[in-house]
């Protein structure tokens, strides 16, 4: 983890239940609060941890009482890095479709991985699928100009 | 179970408030689901208004329970529509392109006046 000096970490194995993944995350997201991080920042992060957490829990251990979830977060002011490894099959994050394609935009499933995609700095899927590596910095230029477009365009006229 | 909405009508259009900050939960978020879709299939509601004001969180598993809802009222030939999206929701809203198949409106009082309900 190089030279940056966390604030907060946490390195853990939990079981496969959504309501124990939650605690943990409500933890996490209180220590990312009290670091400092707000707005989309913050923002994009809860929404990076709360899919691949979900996703870990229910599609890769699909909730078995058998299998665990590791979980390995670090929080400082200026950087987030999140490990995320289950013990399900894994899968190929570049072989799902585009969530906002004409014909799946209205579907009720497969938007979480490519959320996680867009809302941080960097991603990586190590193993066969079932490991994935966050890394969000805070105030990424990357994420400077989030609406070219205008709020003027994106809502509803009659 | 306690209720996860809160429900008011104004001139026939039910407007949705929601108790929680956070909609991640995945209980939380099947009786939510289960809340919205009683309006349309027990209370045979076809005018609803969302109002996001004060969530401050969806995960995409909510998302999925909007899109589940906005297909069953536009099957009973209803418009739901959508207002009070804080920022960082709207533009997970914009990046989905969920515009695509929601309607948005900026205020609850635009909302309103898209059913014909004038104040």
């Amino acid at each position: 983890m190089t030279e940056t000096s966390w604030t907060w970490t946490l390195h853990k194995k939990i079981p496969s239940s959504l309501p124990v993944a939650h605690q943990y995350l409500e933890t996490f997201l209180q220590a990312l609060k009290d670091a400092g991080w707000d707005g989309r920042d913050y923002f994009h992060v809860q929404m990076a941890s709360e899919e691949a957490l979900v996703n870990a829990v229910t599609h890769g251990n699909k909730e078995s009482p058998d299998k665990q979830v590791e979980i390995e977060l670090y929080i400082s002011p200026d950087l987030v890095n999140m490990r995320i490894k289950d013990e399900g099959a894994g899968f190929k994050p570049e072989s799902l479709p585009d969530p906002r394609s004409e014909e799946r935009v209205d579907m009720v499933h497969g938007r979480g991985v490519w959320l996680i995609k867009e809302m941080m700095s960097e991603v990586q899927y190590l193993g066969s699928g079932n490991e994935v590596i966050m890394i969000r910095r805070r105030h990424d230029p990357r994420f400077d100009e989030p609406d070219e477009d205008g709020d003027d365009d994106f809502f509803t006229e009659d | 179970m306690a209720e996860r909405l809160v429900t008011l009508n104004v001139n026939g259009v039910t407007i949705v408030r929601f108790k929680d900050k956070r909609i991640v939960d995945a209980g939380n978020i099947e009786q939510m689901g289960d809340e919205m879709l009683q309006l349309v299939n027990a209370q045979h509601l076809k005018q609803i208004l969302l109002n996001f004001e004060g969530v401050e969180f969806l995960s995409s598993a909510a998302f999925n329970k909007l899109i589940e809802l906005n297909k069953a009222v536009k099957d009973v030939g209803g418009v739901l529509r959508i207002t009070g999206l804080r920022a960082e929701i709207l533009e997970a809203f914009k990046m989905l392109r969920l515009n695509k198949i929601f309607d948005i409106r900026k205020t609850e009082a635009d909302a309103l006046k898209a059913y014909g309900v004038t104040n």
